[in-house]
This record gives structure tokens, C-alpha cells and sequence, in this order.
């Protein structure tokens, strides 16, 4: 498999009134084609801000970035961190493109479909109109949207919403690029829908061959997709692993707190197991581990570090890491018997 | 959409109908006699009592209120004898006060407030328009700063100073502009005369609405600038300055035309000041004085007028605004 994207050391922070938010705080990962990789996360935790790093999209002054976000621009890496204005905007929508969270509000309400994903193939290719109408043509028929002809005369407000999601699909992929960043594409969506959409996603991503790099609070679509999982809390990564590592074996407390918090049928007069607390503010992030003040795992760590150092993102295995000061030994045993009584 | 146009023109004429019964009836529970306005300094009551007869005063309102009705289809016919007169249909009514068939009265002021607000119009179009472009562009720095001053002016200053200010040194210190003495001209007698007449109360009227519309068009366009499909095509690669000019001002467009249909309306209902400030003998001017004298006619007339106007341009607005927002459909 051929690596598309890395993303090194990354740093976003934002200039407020009330300080220096740090959203992104040394996030890195790696994204080869044909692979999916899901960043997973609560609102907050820097998952959006990480995606939109990569599309160059943060406006220039308001973002601190740092680090680097090397990207294969059809095999020649380019690191959009340090890239002009104009060579990034050359990047998006032709070696990277992005589907957002809510289809409703993503097409433009006075443009006719067709237009509008012309739009995007004559920005790349100038003054070649004809070849753009029939390419949006072409990919609306792709992510089965029917009549694609007809359909691409009508305007946005004429397509449902998981008729607009597949238009938002078929956009991004005007230019068949390598990569495609899925922002929450299923949460505006439903369920039925839903489950459209992925699949949709997956079929094109074997089509292309591309690496499609998914954002994601859902942890239902994350085994449902995703091939690799980072798991992100407060700006940082603080789980990372194949899917099944995560789902069947966490190592972080924050990973077993989300995968406790999903309801589950079977159980219905039990109440959600919530994760106490709240997420800390990105403003002034206490000295020792984020998650600590609403770990239950606190009191295991030996050295009782929890309150004065941050863990770093470490794992026995290469390709399954964690950040947490409870030794990793002792981390699998607890978390395995709770996820025993949370199945029983 | 002719339905829709059917259905609109059947509204707009019950609310004519409504408007006009309104104003008559105002006038006639008004302890004044009209009929005293018929005839001059060396009046009897003798004479004012025959003349009520004569011109139907004397007759109950609502027969009064047909008479008016039917003169507009019909036209209408004072007196009888040597001594009557007739104004044509359309006929509006007869002014005793300027010995003048209405019609006749509105058919000379309302091509100068037709000319005063579609030049305003323009003017405080391309300046509101074009600095409320400029402030959203350069938000927070000087280009917006500038504009907001402009704004900040524009607002608190009344028209009558304004168009005092402008009168007193362009026309009369700095002689730049000459003081309209010789009167209206049309655009097609003479197009530059016509500019001059009316230039300066363009610019007063322009000024106070060009600030309304920069504040308008800066705040929508930044509103816009945030929207999901902003992002989307920034997302596509489009680049910052069509992202701007047309996916931002595109979907502007529409909101700011209906603002401008409706004030538009407004302002054929007589800008009375200006018209006052520049001596234009327009509609305002006109609905000024009737009110004053009690010309009941004429106030009828200029009021129906301004229902009508204002009417018809929300008919055009909710047209052009279906026209330009596909999301919208005329049914």
C-alpha cells in the first residue's frame, strides 16, 4: 500500500479574547491508499480542525500551524502546511478533496447541481466546459443518483438529504483525487440513509483507490468502515490501532469510557454510562494528563504521574498505542473485565 | 403565475378600495365644509349653500364616495348649465383650491418624483452596494473603519441638513451648481438640464439611503462568507475572489433587491422634504399642501397613489425574487 498522507507534530492553535485555544496539540498519522482511517473524538477534541489543516482551509492569520502534513499530489508530496495560498487551493479538489457534515447547508442553494460540480472540474481544467457537464454527469450516475442527466438541471432543494450527501460525494470526486476527508458524512443523516452512504463509500474508495480519512463522533460507523482508528481527546491522539484492537481490546480509559457510553439495546432499563465530567477547556490544559480528572483509573498508575505529567503515546505493540501512566499490563486486564461485564 | 397575478391584483384592489374608503371617510366626519372652498374672498352663505347643492355635498358620504368611485371608470361632470365643468376619466376629483381636475395635478408632479427616486434609487445602489463590498472585504481594517464613519454620518444626519448643506454651498457659495430657477425639464428634452435639476436632491436622498444599504449588503455578505456552501467551494478549489464576487454576492442578491423595491415604493409616496428643501414641485409637495388646506381630492388622489405604488412594487419584488431564488416557486 502506498502512503498518501502523513501528518507530523501537528500544532493548531487560535488566537481568542480569552486566550490561546492549542485545538490541535502534536497530532500525528499516516493515510495509504485503500485504507480508511477514522479520527474519532468528542465536539472539541480537534478531529475537525485536523481535517481542515489538511485541506489548507484555516484562514491565514487567525491559525498558528506547525508541523507537517505531507500529502501525494498524484505521487508528489507536497507539505501543505508551507504551501502559497494558490498552491493549496491547485491541492483541493484535485489531490484532496473533502465531504461535510451536513449536505443540507454544503450546495449552494442558487447554483443547479450540474454547475455546481462543473464548477469544481473547470477549475482545474479551464475553458473545457463540455467534458466538465459530462463529467458531473458521469459521477452523479456513479454514487446512484438516478436520471443523472435530468437531475443535474435541479436545483439543491430538490434532492434529499441523502441525495444531496451523494452529490456532495459525486463533487469531491470531479477530479479523482487520492484522498477524500469524510467530515461526520453520516451525522446529518438517517439511519437508513446512513448505511447508503457508507457503503457508497466504500465501493468508491476500491474504485479510485483512494485513502479516505473519516471524522467521526459515531463509534457504530467506525467498525462499520474504518480499517485504522485515532482516537482524539483534547487535541490530542490518545489511542491508536487497527479497528479491532480498538473495539475489542482499548488501552486508553478515554477509548473504554466511549465505548461504555454507546447505548445498547439489550439493556434498555439500565442508564447510559456517561463519562463523568467535561472535556477540558483547550485554553489553559492543566500540566498532567488531560483526561485525568475524569479518569477511574487514576488511582492504578504507580507512579501517580497522572496529575503532573503528560503520558506519552506509547504501546508494546508497534502499530497499537496509548497514551495512560497505569502500566499497559495492568491496563488490558482491568479494561478486559469490564468489557466482560459490559457484555454479559 | 397568472393565477398568482390574478390573485394579487383582486387583493390589491380591495386594499385600493379599503384605502380610499378610509380616507374619504376622515375627511367627511371632519367638521369642515368643502363647499366653502368653492368660491372666493367675497363669499355669501348664501353662494356656499348653493354650491352645496350644486357639487352634491349635500348628498350622504357614501353616495359621495360612489360619485368618486365611478368619476375614476367614468370621468365626472361639477355643475350643470353654462357653469359646469368636467374633468375626463380618470378623473380623481376637482380641486376648488387650484381650480384644477386632479388628474391633471398628478399628471405634472409625478414624473418629477418618478425622476427624483429612480435616480436616488441608482446612486444609493451603486454606493451603498459598492462600500458595503469594500467594508466586507477589508473587514476590520481602514476600507471598513471608513465606511463605518460614513455610516455612523449618513444616519444621524437628517435629510433637511443635508440637503440644506448641499444647497447652501455647492449651489449658492461655491456656485458649482446652479439654483434651479427655470424649473423641471424632461430627460428626453434635455438630458444634461435634467442632471443638474435633479442632482443634487439625488445625492441628498442617496446619502441616507446608501448607509442603510452598505450596513446591509457588509453584514449579509459576511453572514454569507460563513455559510456550509462557502466552504464547500473553497473546498473545490475555486479561488478567494470568485468564491467572493459571485457564489457570496450571488446569494445577496436577492434580499437586497426586495429592500430596494419596497423603499423605492416609499419614496414615490413624496419625499416631502427634500422635495420642500429643492423647491420640486412633486407629489410630496403636493400631498403637503392638500393636507394643509383641506383639498380633499387631491389627498385622496396622492394617497390612493401611494397604495397602489406600493402595491405593485411588492407584486414586482415577490416576482423578481422568485426569479432569483430558486427556491422560491409562484403558486
Amino acid at each position: 500500500m502506498s502512503e498518501l498522507l502523513r501528518i507530523e507534530d501537528l500544532h493548531v492553535s487560535f488566537k481568542t479574547d480569552d486566550g490561546i485555544v492549542r485545538a490541535v496539540d502534536g497530532v500525528s498519522l499516516t493515510l495509504s491508499a485503500g485504507e480508511t482511517v477514522a479520527i474519532v473524538g468528542e465536539s472539541g477534541s480537534g478531529k475537525t480542525v485536523t481535517s481542515l489543516s489538511v485541506m489548507g482551509l484555516h484562514k491565514k492569520g487567525q491559525a498558528e500551524i506547525s508541523g507537517s502534513i505531507s500529502l501525494s499530489d498524484h505521487g508528489v508530496f507536497k507539505d501543505v502546511v508551507h504551501l502559497s495560498d494558490d498552491e493549496i487551493r491547485d491541492i483541493r479538489g484535485r489531490a484532496v478533496s473533502m465531504i461535510f457534515q451536513d449536505p443540507m447547508s454544503s450546495l449552494h442553494p442558487y447554483y443547479k447541481i450540474g454547475n455546481q460540480l462543473a464548477e469544481g472540474y473547470l477549475v482545474h481544467n479551464p475553458g473545457k466546459k463540455k467534458e466538465a457537464m459530462a463529467r458531473a454527469i458521469e459521477m452523479l450516475d456513479l454514487v446512484g443518483i438516478p436520471e443523472p442527466a435530468k437531475r443535474a438541471k435541479e436545483f439543491p432543494h430538490q434532492f434529499s438529504g441523502g441525495m444531496r450527501q451523494r452529490v456532495m460525494i459525486a463533487m469531491a470526486l470531479m477530479n479523482s483525487p487520492q484522498i477524500l476527508i469524510a467530515d461526520e458524512p453520516t451525522t446529518a443523516l438517517d439511519v437508513t440513509v446512513q448505511a447508503q452512504i457508507l457503503a457508497l463509500l466504500s465501493k468508491l474508495k476500491k474504485e479510485f483507490n483512494m485513502g479516505i480519512l473519516l471524522i467521526t463522533h459515531d463509534l457504530g460507523v467506525v467498525a462499520q468502515v474504518a480499517d485504522r482508528v485515532n482516537v482524539m481527546y483534547a487535541g490530542r491522539i490518545v489511542e491508536e490501532g487497527p479497528v479491532d484492537d480498538i473495539f475489542y481490546s482499548p488501552l486508553a480509559p478515554y477509548t473504554l469510557g466511549l465505548l461504555k457510553s454507546v447505548p445498547r439495546v439489550s439493556k434498555n432499563n439500565e442508564r447510559l454510562k456517561a463519562i463523568p465530567g467535561q472535556p477540558p477547556s483547550l485554553i489553559n490544559l492543566p500540566v498532567g494528563c488531560p483526561f485525568a480528572p475524569r479518569c477511574e483509573f487514576k488511582q492504578h498508575s504507580s507512579e501517580s504521574g497522572c496529575n503532573t505529567t503528560r503520558p506519552e503515546l506509547l504501546g508494546t505493540s508497534p502499530t497499537h498505542r496509548s497514551r495512560c501512566h497505569v502500566p499497559e499490563k495492568l491496563r488490558s486486564e482491568l479494561f478486559a473485565a469490564e468489557l466482560k461485564e459490559l457484555q454479559a | 403565475m397568472l393565477k398568482f397575478i390574478g390573485r394579487r391584483a383582486l387583493f390589491a384592489a380591495m386594499t385600493i378600495l379599503i384605502v380610499s374608503a378610509v380616507v374619504f371617510a376622515i375627511f367627511s366626519f371632519l367638521p369642515f365644509d368643502p363647499a366653502s372652498l368653492t368660491c372666493g374672498q367675497r363669499c355669501t352663505k348664501q353662494i356656499i349653500a348653493a354650491n352645496r347643492i350644486r357639487l352634491g355635498f349635500d348628498q350622504p358620504v357614501y353616495v359621495q364616495y360612489w360619485l368618486f368611485l365611478s368619476g375614476i371608470f367614468a370621468g365626472r361632470t361639477y355643475g350643470a348649465g353654462s357653469a359646469a365643468f368636467s374633468c375626463p376619466a380618470p378623473s380623481f376629483g376637482y380641486s376648488f383650491n387650484e381650480n384644477a381636475c386632479v388628474t391633471d395635478m398628478l399628471r405634472e408632479s409625478l414624473p418629477i418624483t418618478i425622476s427624483l427616486a429612480v435616480g436616488a434609487l441608482i446612486m444609493w445602489l451603486l454606493l451603498g452596494i459598492g462600500l458595503g463590498i469594500v467594508a466586507a472585504k477589508f473587514k476590520n481594517r481602514w476600507p471598513d473603519t471608513g465606511s463605518s464613519v460614513f455610516v455612523l454620518l449618513a444616519t444621524s444626519l437628517p435629510t433637511f441638513v443635508t440637503g440644506l448643506a448641499l444647497l447652501i454651498w455647492v449651489s449658492i457659495k461655491w456656485h458649482f451648481i446652479p439654483l434651479s430657477l427655470n424649473g423641471y425639464t424632461s430627460i428626453f428634452d434635455n438630458p444634461w438640464k435634467f442632471c443638474v435639476y435633479f442632482i443634487l436632491p439625488w445625492i441628498t436622498l442617496a446619502i441616507a439611503y446608501a448607509a442603510i444599504y452598505t450596513r446591509f449588503t457588509r453584514a449579509a455578505l459576511l453572514e454569507t462568507l460563513g455559510e456550509d456552501y462557502i466552504r464547500t467551494a473553497r473546498a473545490k478549489g475555486v479561488g478567494e475572489r470568485v468564491v467572493f464576487f459571485k457564489h457570496t454576492l450571488r446569494a445577496v442578491l436577492a434580499p437586497l433587491i426586495t429592500l430596494a423595491g419596497l423603499d423605492f415604493a416609499g419614496l414615490i409616496g413624496g419625499a416631502i422634504i427634500t422635495e420642500t428643501i429643492f423647491n420640486l414641485p412633486g407629489l410630496g409637495r403636493l400631498t403637503l399642501r392638500s393636507v394643509y388646506e383641506f383639498d380633499l381630492p387631491v389627498v385622496l388622489a396622492t394617497t390612493i397613489l401611494a397604495a397602489v405604488v406600493v402595491i405593485v412594487m411588492n407584486l414586482i419584488v415577490d416576482m423578481l425574487y422568485a426569479v432569483l431564488d430558486p427556491r422560491v416557486r409562484i403558486t
